[in-house]
C-alpha cells in the first residue's frame, strides 16, 4: 500500500485521502478583465506534466485537511509534502 | 437507522471470546468543535479538559475526553452525561469568538475493543500500524475501517475505543466479530 505523508498526522496509508488536482493555482483577483482564452485556462487547462507534479491532496478519513504534495507522475512517488499555502519546495522536475 | 435498543441486541448476541472482546458503550454527550486559536483555551477550559494541540492525542479529565481530529477540530466526548449543559458552558466561554459547536451526540455509538488481539481484530479492516510505538496509548485519530470512517482510540495497550456513525455500527461490529473468528 502507497504510504502518504500528512503534514499533520505524518505517515498514513493511501485510502485515507483524496486527489485534489494540480496545487498553485491562484483564481484571478479580476475575473472579469480576463479574456475567455485566460478564463479558460484557469479553469480547465493543466500542466499534467511526465515528472513532477505539485498537487493538492486531502487527508479526508484522517485530519481532513487539505496540503501540497510534489509527486512524480511516471513512478507514482511522492517526493515531499507540505502544508497548505508554504511555497512549492525547490526540488528538480525531472523524472526520478 | 439502527437505534440503541437494537444496537444493544447485536452486541448482547456476540459470542464472547476472551483474545478479542466486544462491547457496545453507553450513551455519551459528543461534541464536534472547530475554533481558531482564540477559541481554543476558553473551551478546554469550560469543557474541563484542555483540548490537545499536539496532532492525533486526546486529553482525558475523570470520565471526559477530548479528542484530536484536526488542527482546528476536536470532539468533545461525556460519557453518560447531557450534551445540552455542556454546550451552554462552552458557547459561553467562545461567546464572541468565531467557532463551530455541534452537538452530534446521536450521531455516532462507541465501542470497546478489548483483549490480546484486539489490535490484530482491527487490522483486518483498518490498515494503521497498531504496533505501540507506532500508535500508543493516549492516541486517537479518524480514520477507516473496511468501509467505515471511524475514529480510533487507544487506551491501553490491549484496550481500544472506536467512535463510528450510527448507521453504520451494525456493519462495524459485524466486521470486527467476523475479523475475531478464529480466537473462538
Amino acid at each position: 500500500m502507497l504510504i502518504i505523508n500528512c503534514p499533520w498526522c505524518g505517515a498514513r496509508p493511501e485510502i485515507e485521502f483524496r486527489y485534489g488536482g494540480e496545487a498553485h493555482i491562484a483564481r484571478p483577483a479580476d475575473p472579469s478583465a480576463l479574456s475567455d482564452q485566460e478564463w479558460a485556462d484557469f479553469l480547465y487547462n493543466r500542466t499534467n506534466p511526465k515528472g513532477r507534479h505539485a498537487e493538492r491532496w486531502r487527508h479526508i478519513h484522517g485530519c481532513g485537511r487539505y496540503f501540497n504534495a510534489v509527486r512524480d507522475t511516471v513512478s507514482d512517488f511522492f517526493v515531499a509534502t507540505y502544508k497548505a499555502g508554504e511555497p512549492r519546495p525547490d526540488i528538480a522536475g525531472e523524472t526520478k | 437507522m439502527p437505534d440503541n435498543a437494537a444496537l444493544q441486541r447485536l452486541s448482547e448476541g456476540l459470542r464472547p471470546i476472551e483474545a478479542v472482546r466486544l462491547s457496545l458503550l453507553g450513551p455519551a454527550a459528543r461534541l464536534a468543535f472547530r475554533s481558531r486559536e482564540a477559541g481554543i483555551g476558553p473551551a478546554g477550559e469550560a469543557f474541563g479538559v484542555a483540548l490537545p494541540r499536539e496532532a492525533n492525542r486526546f486529553g482525558q479529565s475523570g470520565s471526559r475526553f477530548a479528542f484530536w481530529l484536526g488542527p482546528d477540530e476536536w470532539l468533545l466526548l461525556a460519557p453518560g452525561e447531557d450534551a445540552a449543559p455542556l454546550a451552554a458552558a462552552i458557547e459561553a466561554a467562545t461567546l464572541g469568538v468565531p467557532h463551530a459547536l455541534v452537538d452530534v451526540s446521536s450521531r455516532s455509538v462507541g465501542i470497546e475493543i478489548a483483549g490480546r488481539e484486539a489490535a490484530f481484530a482491527l487490522n483486518q479492516g483498518c490498515p494503521l500500524d497498531l504496533s505501540l510505538a507506532a500508535f500508543p496509548i493516549g492516541m486517537c485519530t479518524r480514520t477507516l475501517l473496511g468501509k467505515a470512517e471511524i475514529v480510533l482510540v487507544r487506551l491501553g495497550p490491549e484496550l481500544f475505543h472506536l467512535d463510528v456513525w450510527r448507521s453504520f455500527a451494525p456493519y462495524v461490529i459485524g466486521y470486527l466479530d467476523e475479523a475475531r473468528r478464529e480466537f473462538a
